[in-house]
């Protein structure tokens, strides 16, 4: 493959939206209330829209009439290179909203960034997703408020929930070579840049929250590289079941 | 101006990001329309499948229609990244030119990305005789998500003593909320910038 940097490096952004879309799409039907069942999966919805935006072009990259249904659905685990973060599961809406929260404040400083890209189709892309990204960012950001500087319960569930998502953090900011590749090219987003930013944002609004900063400086990564928690394999086989089941299907 | 000229000028003057560009303050990029005068009665009789009293025109998510060696090329532009009314949107389009005997092609374009403010003055009001609250400005927007403020007008009573009951509704583009005086809930058009 010609592009073979800008592909993987496409994939590092639109594996994020795939499996974190599939996380809160399994919360439809299932949402605490009907309200914020509703909003869950209408970020889904926006998550969902946003990758196929991204794997049309990855397809179209390829140059091999692949499609943006292959790229989403016929990889293996180790060929997607979502962070840990994302692939993490729904244990309780506690670890729901900590987890898009941890999410949307990288997501949102990511795409402004990626506005500035080079390459046309990314920059449109980013400037679309933004505007939808910002009510995500939003929503998880008042509700880690609302749980925290709620009942006893609540903000020991939120508690937990930031604490045991905290170790994931780290890894949205470590470069890939094909991050490294693009940069040379104006392409892509200097991550390791939005970390100092990152961690005063989410600081600031865990305040807010009356909810304390984790002070673990222990950090999980592997999901860049393909080498994901055990939660990932079990997501898959969800996702890709009909597609499995029934190649080549269609709606 | 004759009718048609009119009818034109109509869907470009509610284009504000526009009117800023007159003013050079948007240079990056233009947000004009290229509709064909003769194809926009078409256009207007297809309308956003989830709210149909919207016509697409009035949606403002037709950026451009042109005929081209008798095919009529279309660019449409989503609301929301994961809108599920584009692919209906699309073959409604089709049919609609079909019936009056035009092939037509079109493409989805993601730049520039659409904007609340593209939804004409007749689209504002057909979402609110429909019993959608139109999107206010950003700032108003923001104010009014965060619960800091009550501007919404209840679409039934008009009282804006209106309360935030979810920031998403029953689709992607609108948050949900009660009125506190006649208590019907409503859904309200999130402005997007």
């Amino acid at each position: 493959m010609k592009n073979e940097n800008l592909y993987k490096y496409i994939l590092g952004i639109a594996d994020n939206s795939l499996i974190l879309g599939q996380r809160m799409g399994e919360l439809c039907g299932h949402g605490p209330s009907l309200e914020t069942d509703i909003a869950c999966t209408n970020i889904s919805l926006d998550l969902f829209g946003q990758v196929r935006s991204y794997y049309q072009y990855a397809a179209k990259i390829t140059g091999d009439g692949r499609t943006e249904d292959d790229i989403a659905m016929l990889r293996k685990e180790r060929e997607y290179v979502n962070v840990l973060l994302v692939e993490q599961p729904n244990r309780d809406f506690a670890y729901t909203i900590g987890r898009q929260f941890l999410f949307d404040v990288y997501h949102y400083m990511f795409l402004a960034q990626l506005q500035k890209s080079h390459d046309v189709t990314l920059s449109a892309i980013a400037a679309k997703c933004i505007k939808e990204v910002s009510y995500h960012k939003r929503f998880s950001s008042d509700w880690i408020k609302r749980l925290g500087d709620g009942t006893q319960e609540s903000r020991a569930k939120m508690q937990d929930a930031i604490n045991g998502l905290w170790t994931y953090t780290d890894e949205l900011f470590h470069m890939t070579d094909a991050d490294t590749a693009m940069i040379k090219e104006g392409i892509s987003v200097d991550v390791s840049t939005l970390k100092e930013n990152y961690y005063q944002q989410v600081k600031s609004i865990l305040e807010e929250a009356i909810l304390e900063v984790p002070e673990s400086k222990w950090f999980q990564k592997g999901g860049k590289q393909g080498i994901h928690t055990e939660h990932l394999g079990y997501l898959l086989s969800d996702l890709q079941y009909m597609q499995r089941t029934y190649p080549n299907m269609e709606w | 101006m004759s009718p048609r000229a009119l009818l034109r000028a109509k869907y470009i003057l509610h284009d504000s990001s526009l009117r800023s560009k007159s003013r050079g303050l948007n240079k990056m990029i233009t947000t004009e329309q290229h509709i064909d005068e003769k194809l926009i009665p078409i256009l207007e009789t297809v309308s956003d499948p989830e709210i149909p009293v919207l016509s697409i025109m009035d949606m403002g998510v037709v950026r451009s229609a042109v005929l081209e060696n008798d095919i009529v090329k279309i660019q449409i532009t989503p609301t929301y990244s994961g809108c599920p009314a584009m692919d209906v949107i699309g073959d409604d389009i089709k049919k609609a030119l079909k019936e009056v005997g035009y092939n037509s092609e079109i493409e989805l374009i993601l730049a520039p990305a659409w904007t609340t403010d593209w939804i004409t003055t007749r689209g504002r009001k057909a979402l609110e005789d429909y019993g959608i609250a139109a999107p206010l400005d950003a700032e108003a927007d923001k104010e009014v998500l965060l619960g800091d403020k009550r501007i919404v007008k209840c679409t039934n009573c008009g009282s804006t003593n209106t309360r935030l009951v979810s920031q998403f509704g029953s689709t992607a583009c609108k948050a949900q909320f009660q009125c506190e005086d006649c208590q019907e809930p409503f859904d309200y058009f999130k402005c997007l910038k």
